[in-house]
This record gives structure tokens, sequence and C-alpha cells, in this order.
């Protein structure tokens, strides 16, 4: 009786201590900025400070979710632009990654530093998928996450519209900077 | 007995970690379309470029400058198109305006312009409501819009200076229907300081309908008409149908029209030509073309 007692409260223990190792890390208040200036004379940048992002630690599932209209440009007609000629940002309100850190079981979340993480998944713009792979770096820092990484978006899978190649970049060089809770 | 405790321990251990493993796989996948779905319904969606410039043709259109931007027009009426091939169909007998708008805010801009003859004018233009789906539902957006047009030509004919003034109101109401046609409604009255005798009215009234029907992404036909409903003696209801074709920086409006006049006052209540015939058709057009001035405090790059 003692020993079933014992062996009980051992998994109970066992169970507990399980749950609370898996962790969801949250934003919604991380960065995305890009730049895809061509040949215009004009810079195309525009940052976006309500990034909505999500990640579990135990399997590394990640999804990152903006809304296009959040992104704010420098000049109000290139933001025009760039919602009714381009994004469709009415038909599709948001863009988002689906996916998982690959080698998220080399990131201790425990202890402090920067761990090089990538990650591959589904990328969704104006209702356009594509398959991608992320390079970025987790930072954990006094026990916080967060996520940085540079990446290139080609725009011609995603978007249609013209100057596309000349006036705009072809490729758009973005970054990400979330700091979840 | 001791073999049925370690089965019994080993077998305790066996369910705690399935129960694990199975309750607390979180799916961010799942939740995420289920949030986007709930955010879908909670935010509410403002509708932009209901048209892809301040002005229809003659008049002005539901749209605003944004905050920080100026806005330099340039427009052109030509003579009628019956002078043919010898007068490049109006081209040698042109009415000019230029002028520069302004947005104080993105609800509040204002304007300035000058028409060759010695004719400025003035206005102000304030989005009162803008359209919108989601959670806040409004069906239209609208505006208001304030003028005053003021002749400097000499003209001995005027007792006061101040019958060189005119002022204009109006009160814009757009929707925009869906990705190709945007129409608008703008109630107008157009006030005289001064008028030829007592027994005519100083204020007139008509009511602007103008729309436009998208065509590419960047073209539109637009069309504009301005009934009045207290005519003004010997004037016709001005009527105008053309394109507007947008690039990066510029609108090019270019239309066919019976009026000559370019600001409220003129356009609305001295047209005179007829569209029955060539000898009342102008050719004419606007450039317009956007200047950040202020850089928007918001965005920090």
């Amino acid at each position: 009786m003692k020993k079933t007692i014992l062996a009980l409260s051992i998994s109970a223990l066992f169970a507990t201590s399980a749950m609370a190792q898996q962790k969801v890390y949250s934003t919604k208040t991380g960065q995305i900025s890009f730049d895809a200036t061509g040949s215009c004379a004009e810079a195309i940048k525009a940052v976006n400070n309500q990034v909505d992002s999500k990640l579990v630690d135990k399997t590394g599932q990640m999804v990152v979710s903006v809304l296009i209209k959040s992104f704010k440009f420098a000049n109000a007609l290139m933001e025009d632009h760039f919602n009714e000629n381009y994004m469709e940002s009415t038909k599709f309100p948001k863009a988002d990654f689906k996916g998982f850190i690959t080698n998220v079981a080399t990131v201790n979340f425990a202890k402090d530093g920067s761990y090089p993480v990538t990650a591959k998944g589904k990328l969704t713009i104006d209702g356009r998928e594509k398959e991608m792979t992320f390079n970025g770096t987790a930072i954990i820092e006094k026990g916080k996450l967060t996520i940085k990484s540079n990446f290139n978006v080609p725009l011609n899978d995603f978007i249609r519209g013209s100057y596309i190649g000349t006036q705009i970049s072809a490729e758009a060089k973005a970054s990400l900077n979330c700091k979840y809770e | 007995m001791v073999f049925k405790q370690k089965l019994f321990t080993l077998l305790i251990l066996v369910v705690a970690t399935a129960k694990i493993a199975t309750a607390q796989d979180v799916d961010l996948f799942k939740s995420q379309d289920e949030q986007d779905k709930k955010d879908k319904l909670n935010s509410t969606d403002y509708i932009t470029a209901t048209f892809k410039t301040t002005r229809m043709v003659n008049g002005q259109s539901i749209e605003n400058v944004g905050e920080g931007i100026m806005d330099v027009k340039v427009s052109h009426r030509f003579g009628t198109i019956s002078q043919g091939a010898y007068g490049l169909w109006g081209l040698d007998a042109a009415t000019m305006r230029i002028g520069l708008d302004y947005g104080i805010t993105n609800r509040l801009m204002v304007g300035v312009g000058r028409t060759n003859g010695g004719l400025f004018d003035g206005f102000a233009k304030y989005r009162l409501l803008r359209q919108s789906t989601g959670k806040v539902n409004m069906p239209v957006s609208v505006s208001l819009a304030g003028g005053t047009i003021w002749r400097t030509q000499k003209d001995p004919s005027l007792n006061h200076y101040s019958d060189r003034f005119n002022f204009s109101g109006q009160v814009l109401i757009a929707r925009k229907f869906n990705d190709f046609l945007s129409l608008q409604a703008v109630p107008t009255i157009i006030h005289y300081n001064s008028v030829a005798n007592s027994t005519l009215s100083n204020d007139y009234y008509s009511v602007g309908i103008g729309g436009r029907l998208r065509l590419t992404k960047r073209v539109n036909l637009t069309a504009e008409y301005y009934p009045q409903f207290t005519k003004r003696e010997g004037s016709t209801n001005s009527f105008s149908v053309g394109f507007d074709i947008e690039t990066g920086g510029h609108v090019f409006q270019f239309h066919f029209t019976n009026s000559t006049g370019m600001d409220d006052r003129s356009f609305i209540e001295e047209t005179t030509d007829k569209w029955n015939s060539a000898k009342g058709v102008h050719f004419g057009f606007n450039i317009a073309r956007v200047f950040k001035i202020v850089e928007p405090k918001a965005v920090k790059m």
C-alpha cells in the first residue's frame, strides 16, 4: 500500500513537472521591416510593429502572423499603392508563416545565450504560399526569448503588379525581431 | 511480491508518461487560424483609394491628400474640338490652372490655385466619416469642403471689393462598391456676393454626381455631372467624362468636358457650352504629382 502510494505520487510528480516543461512563447508586438527598393529614386521601406508570433519550445512549432495594413511607410501614397495595387489587403488582410524550428533541440531555453536556429515552413503572402527555410538567431537573456532573422522574400512568387524587378526589387530584404513573453 | 510491485510501478509510470505526451500538445497552426477568424470579426477595415486622386474631373472627390504631403496640380482646358486640325482641336486656346494641395492631417487638407485671368481659389476639405467594414460598419465616406473664389481682374462694373468673392460649400458622400466601381454625390451651394440685379438669387444649389469604373489596375474611366437645381441664368450643366491614369507618383486625368472653368464656381455655375455638338466640347487634362514634405511621426525606420 505504501509502495503504491509512493509509485503514484512519483508518477504524478513526473506528470506535473513534464507539463511545466512545455512553454508557449508569444508576442503581439514583434517587428518586421523590409526594403524592396529597386531602381526607384524613393526608398521602398516599411515597418510593422504589431507582429503576432507564437513558439512552442518543446516541438519548435512556430507561427508568425502580420496584418498587411499595419505596415507603415514614410510616404502615405506608397502605402496606399502597396495595399491597393500589390498586396490586395482587403482580400488578404494577413500574411503568415507556419512552420517548425527544425533544430529547436539545440536551444537551451533555460540558459542565457545566442543559438543559431533554422525555421522551415509555409510562408503565405497575398493568398499564395511557398515552402521556405529561414535562418536566424534565438537569444535567451534572463529567461526571455528573442528571435532575430534576416531573410529575403522573392516577390514574384507571391504578388503581382507593375515595376517588380525594376523600380521594385524582385527580392525584398526583410528582417524579423520578436521579443517573446 | 517484488516483481508485482515493480510491474505496478512501471505501469503507473507508463500511464503517466502517456498522459503527458497526449495532453499538452498545443497546435499553434489551428489556434492561429481560429485567432485570424476572430480578428477579422473584431477589427475594422477602413476603405482606402475610393478614387485615384482628390479631384473627380473638375470637382472635389472624397479623397484627401495624406498628412505632410503636397500635391501639385496643373490643369488645362482647351478650346472646343470643333476647331479641327487647324486649331489642333482646341489646343490653341487654353485656360490653365496651377494649384497646390496640402495635407495638414490625414483628415484635413487645404489647397490654393490660380487660373489664368486673375482667378484665385482656395479650399479646405475635411474627412468626417470613413467607409469601413468589420467591427464598425460605415457604408459611406463623408467629407465637408468649403472654398473661396476671388476674382482679381480689373472690372469697372463692380461696386465693392467684396463683389469679387464667391463661396462654395459641399458635402461629399461617396461609396466604394467594390474594386471596380465607386460613386459619389455632392450636394453643393455656390454663393455669389454680388449678382447682376436684385431679382437674381445669390445662392445656387446643385448636386454633383461622379463615379469611376476601374478598367485596369492603373486606369479608371471617370465621369462627373453637376445638374443645378437652381439654375443660374445663361448657364448649362457641367458634364465631363475621361480617364485617370496612375503611375508611381503621378495621376494623369484626360477628359472631355463642356466646362472651361476649373474652380467650383466657374465650372458649376458659369458653363455655357452644350454637349450636343463639337462646338461645345473641350478637351482637357489634369496632372497631379505628390511630394512628401513632412515625414509622418508614426514611422520610425
